[in-house]
């Protein structure tokens, strides 16, 4: 076998997974405009004081960002389920690890991506600092790959199950606070002039950790569901 | 003589041995509660700080251990039935489940009547009372993920690997909220002794071995009852005197 199959078969993987994606684009932009309009409605809730706004909208990005990407994540699955793709996949002789991390790369850069690439525009919406929208976009960026590998494991395991949408925000979001906690706290950190690299190094480490067993524990959530 | 340490790892064995077990279990508990409470109660002095508010711990401290200690608990018994892959080791698991769920709603519970008398609020956001929050949140998404799956086997499987993960990520959620915020009073009890009266510390002793003897009982009943549940078309099940009774 050649050195560089694994590296193949996750190019392969993700780069399938992406042409799908953008067959149907529609899907990605509903997830766009969904955390778009969540974000908007905090002002239209909460009030338009320009300081309170300031303050919020950290934890408002971030919270909105979570939420969207559970919501993309019933289809991570579901359509190679459906058409019985995902059977094939269990039954190739490479790791299915490995396939499995190439199918939550594809879903950050589909669902994540385009909420990082957002959240500028939203954060001067509420009046953040140039400073604070460049850490809320570090934080992002290493945040909402492991919302997504976190949200896999979720996907996996309520893969068919009636209800599945609610129920894997039920499973998920309790894992996923770490990850709101040192977001939200690089932004305040760096507003209340402290080093931000705690937080963000914190969040670099749970990004390793996620890396390393996440795709593992997917996999074996897909053979529990597909047995 | 040869000791056969798998014995009680079949449901068949394991059934009417926990049905010995549990009016042991259960009177031993309810024993221990009115002796704690009355210790709790009559014995132990008035706390000079906290006046009689305090006296809450009696059940919220122990409430507390066990909601955390079950976790892990329930977490090895998932870990155990997925690994050696035997049916009773996921039906401990499901079996304690509830009552861990509950444990963390009466900590918090109790928590909150304590923290209005003491903290002037029913709820602070903060690092203890936070992350038991998400402890309890855990548990129920472990009992919502069981139930609906219908399959009893993956249920099991599936349930139990989302209980190892829970209980991967408790320590990170655990520490991240304890950063994130803290207000809560520290330990009063630590390694280097202790500034609780003696009846303090004997009540709460006493009342924590209660809720063990409690949640064992409990859990016990559960598990025979799931036994019954899954095992209802063998043949042992149909010979049990209780089931042949009801027929």
């Amino acid at each position: 076998m050649k050195k560089s199959t694994m590296i193949d078969l996750l190019w392969v993987v993700t780069r399938r997974d992406l042409v799908l994606a953008m067959r149907r684009r529609a899907d990605v932009l509903t997830t766009l405009i969904f955390f778009v309009m969540v974000v908007s409605l905090f002002p239209l809730g909460v009030g338009p004081e320009m300081d309170m706004l300031r303050k919020m909208a950290p934890g408002v990005l971030w919270v909105a960002a979570l939420l969207s990407s559970m919501l993309s994540l019933g289809r991570l699955f579901s359509a190679d389920h459906l058409d019985g793709t995902l059977e094939q996949m269990l039954l190739v002789p490479q790791s299915l690890s490995m396939l499995v991390l190439g199918k939550m790369i594809a879903h950050w850069m589909v669902a994540g991506l385009p909420l990082v690439l957002m959240a500028p525009v939203l954060g001067i919406q509420f009046d953040m600092s140039a400073e604070a929208i460049g850490v809320l976009i570090l934080g992002l960026l290493l945040g909402t790959p492991i919302l997504s590998m976190l949200g896999a494991i979720g996907a996996a395991l309520t893969l068919g199950l009636r209800g599945g949408g609610v129920l894997l925000s039920l499973l998920v979001l309790p894992l996923c606070i770490p990850v709101l906690i040192f977001g939200t706290g690089a932004v305040d950190a760096v507003s209340s002039g402290l080093s931000v690299a705690s937080h963000l190094s914190l969040l670099g480490a749970m990004l390793v950790l996620a890396l390393v067993f996440t795709p593992w524990v997917t996999a074996q959530a897909l053979r529990i569901s597909m047995e | 003589m040869a000791i056969n340490w798998f014995k009680y790892s079949a449901p068949t064995t394991f059934y009417s041995l926990a049905g010995k077990l549990i009016p042991w279990f259960a009177v031993a508990a309810a024993a221990l509660f009115a002796v704690g409470m009355y210790i709790g109660f009559y014995i132990a002095p008035v706390d000079y700080q906290q006046g009689e508010f305090y006296r809450i711990i009696f059940i919220h401290v122990p409430a507390s251990i066990l909601s955390m200690f079950l976790y892990l608990i329930m977490a090895g018994y998932a870990a155990m039935g997925l690994i050696f892959n035997t049916r009773l080791s996921a039906m401990m698991a499901t079996a304690i489940a509830p009552t861990g769920a509950l444990f963390a709603f009466i900590s918090l519970w109790t928590g909150a009547l304590w923290g209005k008398p003491m903290w002037g609020a029913w709820w602070v956001w903060d690092a203890r009372l936070t992350s038991e929050l998400i402890l309890l949140f855990l548990y129920l998404g472990f009992i919502a993920l069981h139930a609906s799956i219908d399959d009893p086997r993956r249920a099991d499987r599936a349930s139990a690997l989302l209980a190892i993960v829970g209980s991967v990520n408790v320590p990170i959620i655990y520490f991240s909220v304890k950063w994130w915020n803290t207000l809560h009073q520290g330990s009063t009890i630590k390694f280097s002794g202790t500034s609780m009266h003696v009846a303090m510390q004997q009540a709460m002793f006493i009342m924590l071995v209660a809720c063990w003897l409690y949640a064992i009982a409990v859990i016990l009943a559960r598990v025979r009852s799931i036994i019954l549940e899954r095992e209802r078309h063998t043949k042992w099940i149909n010979e049990l005197p209780e089931v042949k009774h009801v027929a």
